[in-house]
């Protein structure tokens, strides 16, 4: 009836509108892009920032291996809190109240307590515990040995960052635990499962979707921070560049290597975090996000905007 | 199969349940029916020991539920001992809880895998052919978001039965599905009833109430108003309350 009415019409033209003007924008981009030409001129012109120097220093065997120092201590650090902060998060929900106050006594603690500080005090742990062992408490020992020996200046790096970083992960796991719905740990409850069944299998896979931007935020805190293991005297980036600035006192051109390094791989983190939030995100959305690749495939295909 | 004496449940100071005596025999199948409030569902939630008791006796096929009973002495069974006892008792929710980062199948197959410990290949097959039988045989890989709330509740079923249940607890299964929806849900509930399934349905489908319950249970204010076959509790009702509810809902 009307359909039929309408189809025999046909379809009227798409619609050619002339689109509204912006002048201001215009000025805008105008202005900017004045200020970048200026920005740019400097950085060229400017004896002081020795281009030919960053570029000598760039791929350096003494950056590089400070570049890779400062990855390792990342990855170690982030994937021991983020254990540390899984089970933190785990044990602040238990029905015990000593093992929920024990989580939460570290949180305070590491929390409250600024990361250089810790730093330093692992630093000079072996100075006030001169020897640890392990034995009968208050008892004999098997096993002992000195402190010095045992915490290097990267154990105690480590121990610094991962026990802080524990500490705030468990607040990000506990908040991603919070965010799934009940019926999901009864559900799971009423096919027999047990909680630590639940827990893996039914939450935490579900809290994975709240956990990761966050976490991926922390990664990106950790890389740079590492750099404040700088001040003991480890050779990660900041430090390898000091190293050689100590020596040729060319301050501005080896921080501008280090600078590159740092949003080089704090770039490279981003990438990898889309993917990960994708794969966490599958059976929460109606549709997957595209890839950039994807994306790239379907705009050539179609020749058209993809949103 | 379910022999309830004199439950009483309380939340602090609320006391929902003000003993329940109720029996359900292997093949049974029974609908609670009665207001909003009135502890059905919370009665429901005890049989499988989701939510405890406070006193009174519950047993599930001659166990009591959550307890161990040794000498006039109740000692609490620990986790293990309950989750496994669970696993003879399917549970049908009201909002499904399909676990949304699993497919279909990878609900059905989870607990008879991860919890029986049964061979994965025997256990996909069943999945296949429990997902024919309530009518999803082409869902398999989809994620509970991609389907109907009818679809899901569908599934939710076929989860629980893949567990080999020999009692199926229904928990309001229809009353967050659209009304074009509930048919398909019931239907496949019909069908269990009709191979034999022990099964308790909390529902407010008065129809299927008469047509497929053994027994109509109607609960009001924590206690059981009045039971019998639906010829009688629905169709002649002895109670005023039962009177006003049933005139209210049909």
């Amino acid at each position: 009836m009307t359909s039929d009415v309408e189809l025999t019409k046909g379809r009227p033209e798409n619609i050619r509108a002339v689109p509204v003007r912006h002048p201001w924008r215009w000025v805008a981009v105008a202005v900017i892009a004045v200020f970048v030409a200026m920005f740019i001129h400097m950085l060229v012109s400017n004896p002081n920032l020795n281009w030919p120097i960053v570029r000598q220093y760039l791929f350096s065997h003494i950056i590089l291996r400070g570049v890779w120092m400062t990855i390792k201590l990342t990855i170690l650090s982030m994937a021991i809190g983020i254990v540390l902060g899984t089970i933190a998060a785990v044990m602040r929900l238990s029905p015990n109240p000593v093992v929920s106050t024990v989580a939460w006594l570290y949180v305070w603690f590491f929390r409250g307590t600024p990361l250089l500080v810790q730093i330093i005090f692992w630093f000079v742990f072996s100075t006030f515990i001169r020897e640890l062992s392990i034995g009968v408490p208050f008892g004999p020992h098997f096993w002992s040995k000195d402190t010095n020996s045992l915490i290097t200046i990267f154990v105690s790096a480590l121990l610094a960052l991962s026990l802080n970083e524990g500490a705030y992960m468990s607040e990000i796991v506990r908040a991603g635990i919070l965010s799934v719905d009940e019926g999901q740990t009864e559900a799971a409850q009423a096919l027999g499962m047990t909680r630590l069944q639940v827990m893996r299998r039914v939450v935490l896979p579900q809290a994975m979707r709240v956990i990761v931007p966050p976490t991926g935020n922390e990664v990106n805190s950790m890389l740079k921070n590492t750099s404040l293991i700088s001040t003991i005297g480890l050779a990660e980036l900041l430090r390898s560049a000091q190293i050689i600035y100590n020596a040729n006192y060319k301050t501005i051109p080896l921080l501008i290597v280090a600078i590159f390094w740092y949003l080089l791989m704090t770039s490279a983190l981003q990438v990898g975090q889309f993917y990960i939030e994708r794969y966490y995100g599958r059976g929460s959305t109606r549709t997957v996000a595209l890839t950039p690749l994807q994306r790239i495939r379907l705009l050539v295909l179609r020749g058209s905007h993809v949103q | 199969m379910v022999d309830a004496q004199a439950i009483h449940k309380n939340f602090g100071a609320n006391e929902v349940l003000k003993g329940i005596d109720f029996q359900v025999v292997p093949g049974q199948v029974v609908c609670l029916l009665g207001p909003s409030g009135s502890g059905k569902s919370t009665f429901l939630r005890c049989i499988n020991h989701l939510e405890k008791i406070n006193a009174g006796r519950l047993y599930v096929d001659g166990e009591l539920v959550g307890y161990l009973e040794n000498g006039g002495k109740l000692y609490e069974l620990s986790e293990k001992v309950v989750a496994r006892k669970r696993t003879e008792i399917g549970m049908v929710f009201q909002h499904f809880n399909l676990f949304p980062h699993m497919t279909a199948l990878g609900n059905i197959v989870e607990a008879p895998c991860r919890v029986k410990g049964e061979p994965k290949e025997e256990v996909h097959a069943r999945a296949h052919d429990l997902l024919a039988k309530v009518g999803l045989a082409d869902k398999a890989k989809a994620y509970p978001r991609q389907l109907s709330g009818g679809q899901q509740q569908r599934v939710a079923i076929a989860r629980a039965l893949a567990m080999r249940p020999k009692l199926m607890l229904f928990d309001e299964p229809t009353s967050a599905l659209d009304p074009e929806l509930v048919g398909d849900v019931l239907a496949v509930m019909r069908d269990l009833a009709k191979s034999g399934m022990t099964m308790i349905v909390v529902t407010h489908e008065i129809g299927f109430a008469r047509e497929v319950a053994d027994t109509v249970v109607f609960m009001d204010g924590g206690v059981v108003v009045e039971s019998g076959p639906p010829s009688e509790v629905i169709s002649n009702p002895q109670h005023q309350r039962t009177k006003t509810f049933l005139s209210q809902v049909l």
